[in-house]
């Protein structure tokens, strides 16, 4: 009751005191703000947030948000979170980690936490470098990346995040771009009223060691031409004349120009919430076949699996009902005994 | 049959019985022929008759190696007493071998004159050759300085068990029970405890219940019926203080004490563990426990069985992680930011032969040196050791108590001996154990993350959920009282200070070491962990020849006791037997300046009491 009398938070409540030390024009500066914009308009007191992160230039989040924070170790973030949240499932936890972070180093982690269907919700900045250690290629750079790691260009095959966590059975997965503001701040409140694992990958500019990396989708006019924005229950349409679209071809998805008997009605509509994974798996690799647009939007969100948080206190709940509460003095003395005079 | 009904009534027979003060029994096989089961349960029937004991299962790293191969062979040792055992015992006084890859590996540590009992039906010339045997044993005369005993095992059990209509596989396994009723017999004891055990285990199987029943009596009466044995034995209970008893491993007993110590601070418990030889069995054992709200989590690696412990710690819970050491290797990283964000986490290791994956099964305490130093940069924990099977209980609960007390990781080693190896315990009445309630900081007036308390210098625990104490924690370095990021030079050296004069004050309340045996003297032997059950054997054996010898086993291996290197000025020499290549020697050199003189057994195998007995000879000999 006292709550309803306090005034409703706003963005300032989440703004702390530190001096931020990302660089100036920093895509991570954007998505603080969106994160800081989205937190008090979700109802859940200041108290209950606690952010999550490893180590990179996204995992110094927890130190510019005001709320509980706790800057881990590199790729470790997903594992400190599962135990907090195994403990403490009313509390609100995300965790901010980059492309390094959570699919090199961490990449065990990121990949058990979904599959678990962990309550957490994760910020993956995608920037396709490192730029924390200065400009080495990471496991999303283009293959053939030139880096200060790699001066002949990188012979690795990148991963296509989304994918990944398509691939580990993640119940929500989502992707937005740091520059689109309000569709970045509607994915963040999507994610947050998801009650499993929520994975939202965010394309993020580094303007320092990868300037321009998502620019094919930022630029004037690119996010209308490459960009496909996914919503539940519209068809797959996109171009600046909204003349383009994606429909279902047996087991596969077709480019289409609208017109000359394409309509609108042939299009694939988007069902965030199927069942079954395969098809946010096709939607997720669209981007690799030439001329297909880039999906943003939630691809996923199938909420339909209990947490793990929840799983495990039930059992330890239904155990105690069974045989009532353990009795220290009784576990002492369990099993043969024998008195000695 | 009739006498059998009597268990637990002396025999019947007129055969000759014979009281001793100690025996020695091994029994041996192969990987599956149950020979951990067959030792557990003659160990729980000697524990329940009264007798003090100490056991020593050794086992292969292969759950099933080539059956009948010398590899696949596993043991279990036990000596039980009516006086104190400290050890399994140097040598055997009655050996079960169940093939001849069994009796070549083990036949060595079989006194002479000591009883052989042998699975004749396993000397088939296939089993000889995969035993890489030249010829028959039971025909060479090899063993003529033993009492043998062949008795056919398999041929003996099916005839016992023919009524029941089992297939021929399922009555040989129950061949081990048979043998398990021989020595029943042998050693004059009941089998009801073991009739109990197997009635719990097979509650879904009665038949199988039924089957190893059958074969156990018909090995007891085996005994009874045929002239095999013109003797029995009698080792009449011991005499330990007063108190409920129970048998205990070193791994069970850490499993309680972190239930135990859990209670008592009034917090839930929580184990990250990943499965390791030889730890799992924590994981094991406190996963059942789930009614005193024990939340365990089998993690995805190492890494994340460590880190999600610490989450576990920042909500509050009082957070476990158990492991091996190459699982410390691989945990040093997250032991660093636990140093670093001062939360309260134990981490057992509970060693094992090495380097890398080493000998899994076999026990070493090489990981000193590890745990003491095995992080980046200048990273203090409190490290304690167990001593017995049975101390492991107390460990564990003084090691929740001092990570809680002082906000701080503790590690704990144990080992594979202790880990395995199973003593009588006195089970302690809950009063003997204090509270050590642990108070969350709620008020915000003055709140400040690293502010510190006078005495233990631990820093405030507010835990995520608390209005107004919202804070960042995190492993870059920190302002002192409040927590903020800092890179100062000054800062990092008056913050590293803190960090070790925190862990240093842990030594105000550990109580100075009182040597056992002769206060000052000759010698004084300084040893931590396991060891102390063969030091301690040959120190009672040594004074009583007239050396003037103590003995000093360290329990807090950091910060060391106030007053050793006092202790140690006041002997001629110091010996540190330890079955790593000298890391306590190591350790005492460089504080103490003591010319101290190493014994090191690496062989994955605990000292022998006449090892440690020999070595102190030819030390105060030189």
């Amino acid at each position: 009751m006292a709550t309803a009398t306090l005034p409703p938070l706003t963005k300032k409540d989440f703004q702390t005191d530190q001096e931020v030390r990302w660089c100036p024009g920093c895509g991570d500066y954007a998505i603080l703000s969106a994160v800081q914009s989205v937190f008090p308009e979700l109802g859940i007191p200041k108290e209950k947030f606690v952010v999550v992160s490893g180590i990179g230039c996204s995992s110094r989040f927890p130190y510019y948000i005001n709320t509980y924070g706790f800057h881990t170790i590199h790729g470790r973030a997903p594992a400190v979170a599962t135990g907090l949240k195994l403990l403490r499932p009313d509390l609100e936890v995300w965790i901010a980690t980059g492309d390094g972070d959570a699919l090199s180093i961490g990449g065990n982690h990121t990949i058990h936490m979904l599959r678990r269907n962990v309550g957490l919700k994760v910020l993956l900045f995608n920037n396709k470098i490192y730029g924390l250690t200065k400009g080495q290629y990471s496991p999303t750079s283009e293959f053939g990346k030139k880096t200060k790691s790699t001066p002949f260009g990188s012979a690795d095959r990148p991963f296509n995040p989304i994918s990944l966590a398509i691939g580990s059975e993640a119940t929500f997965v989502a992707r937005s771009v740091d520059v689109f503001q309000s569709h970045l701040r509607d994915t963040l409140k999507q994610a947050a009223a998801h009650k499993g694992a929520a994975f939202v990958e965010i394309l993020q500019n580094c303007n320092i060691f990868n300037d321009g990396a998502w620019f094919d989708l930022t630029e004037k006019d690119a996010r209308s031409e490459h960009v496909i924005q996914l919503e539940h229950g519209k068809p797959l349409i996109y171009g600046k004349n909204r003349d383009k679209g994606i429909r279902l071809k047996g087991f596969d998805l077709e480019l289409v120009q609208l017109g000359n008997g394409v309509t609108e009605s042939d299009l694939l509509v988007h069902d965030a919430h199927h069942p079954r994974a395969a098809y946010a798996f096709l939607l997720a690799h669209m981007e690799h076949r030439p001329g297909f647009p880039t999906p943003i939007g939630v691809l996923r969100s199938w909420d339909e699996l209990p947490r793990y948080e929840d799983a495990a206190n039930a059992q330890i709940t239904a155990v105690i009902a069974k045989r009532g509460k353990g009795d220290l003095g009784e576990l002492l003395r369990a099993g043969d005994t024998w008195v000695v005079k | 049959m009739s006498t059998l009904t009597g268990v637990g009534e002396p025999s019947s027979s007129n055969r000759k019985r014979e009281v001793l003060d100690r025996a020695v029994i091994r029994f041996c096989g192969d990987s599956g022929d149950g020979m951990q089961i067959t030792g557990n349960q003659f160990t729980n029937t000697v524990a329940l008759y009264g007798n003090d004991l100490a056991t020593f299962p050794d086992y292969p790293a292969e759950i099933r190696a080539p059956a009948g191969t010398l590899p696949g062979v596993s043991g279990f040792q036990l000596q039980f007493s009516s006086g104190q055992v400290f050890t399994a015992g140097d040598s055997v006084d009655a050996l079960v071998a169940m093939n001849p890859a069994a009796l070549k590996m083990n036949v060595a540590d079989l006194r002479p004159n000591g009883i052989l009992i042998v699975n004749s039906d396993s000397f088939t010339e296939n089993d000889l050759r995969k035993a890489q045997c030249k010829s028959n044993p039971l025909e060479d005369h090899s063993l003529d300085a033993f009492r043998l005993f062949p008795v056919a095992l398999e041929k003996l059990t099916r005839l016992a068990l023919q009524e029941l209509g089992l297939d021929a596989k399922t009555m040989d396994r129950c061949k081990n029970f048979f043998a398990l009723g021989m020595c029943n017999w042998l050693y004059n004891r009941p089998m009801d405890s073991t009739f109990r055990w197997l009635d719990d285990k097979f509650k879904n199987k009665p038949l199988l219940s039924e089957a190893n029943k059958l074969a156990m009596k018909a090995g007891y009466s085996y005994c009874e019926a045929t002239e095999a044995f013109q003797i029995s034995y009698e080792i009449p209970p011991a005499k330990l203080s007063p108190g409920t008893y129970r048998n205990l491993s070193g791994n069970q007993a850490l499993a309680i004490g972190f239930v135990t110590a859990a209670q008592k601070a009034g917090l839930t418990l929580f184990q990250g563990s990943y499965p390791i030889t030889p730890a799992s069995d924590i994981l094991h054992e406190l996963s059942q426990y789930k009614n005193f709200g024990v939340m365990t989590f089998q993690a995805e690696d190492e890494i994340a069985a460590i880190t999600s412990a610490i989450g576990a710690s920042y909500a509050g819970a009082l957070a476990i992680t158990t492991t091996s050491g190459p699982g410390m290797a691989l945990k040093t990283e997250a032991l660093g930011l636990a140093v670093a964000v001062e939360l309260p986490l134990v981490i057992c290791d509970i060693q094992r032969g090495g380097p890398s994956t080493g000998l899994p099964t076999k026990t070493e305490q090489a990981d000193l040196l590890q745990a003491l130093f095995g992080r980046n940069s200048e990273a203090p924990i409190p490290v304690i050791a167990a001593s017995t099977p049975g101390d492991c209980f107390w460990v564990a609960v003084e090691a929740c108590r001092i990570a809680l007390k002082y906000m701080v990781p503790v590690i704990i080693l144990s080992d594979g001996y202790l880990a395995n190896g199973a003593e009588p315990w006195r089970i302690p009445e809950l009063s003997e154990i204090p509270d050590f309630p642990v108070t969350f900081v709620t008020d915000p007036v003055g709140y400040q993350p690293y502010k510190r308390d006078p005495v233990t210098l631990a820093r405030p625990w507010a835990l995520p959920g608390t209005p107004g104490l919202e804070h960042r924690l995190g492993g870059l370095e920190k302002q002192d009282g409040s927590g903020n990021i800092n890179y100062e030079p000054l800062n990092h050296e008056k913050m590293t200070h803190l960090r070790a004069a925190k862990v240093q004050a842990v030594a105000q309340e550990i109580p100075d070491v009182v040597p056992v045996g002769d206060p000052e003297g000759d010698l004084l032997i300084v040893a931590w962990g396991s060891t102390y059950g063969p030091i301690t054997a040959a120190l009672n054996a040594q004074r009583a020849a007239g050396k003037k010898i103590g003995h000093v086993h360290l329990r807090y291996l950091n910060p060391l006791p106030n007053n050793l290197g006092e202790v140690i000025g006041r002997y001629h020499r110091v010996l540190v037997p330890e079955m790593n290549m000298g890391q306590l020697l190591w350790v005492l050199r460089a504080k103490y300046l003591v010319d101290a003189i190493g014994y090191n057994k690496i062989q994955g195998r605990p000292f022998k009491q006449s090892e440690i007995e020999a070595k102190i000879e030819e030390v105060l000999a030189q």
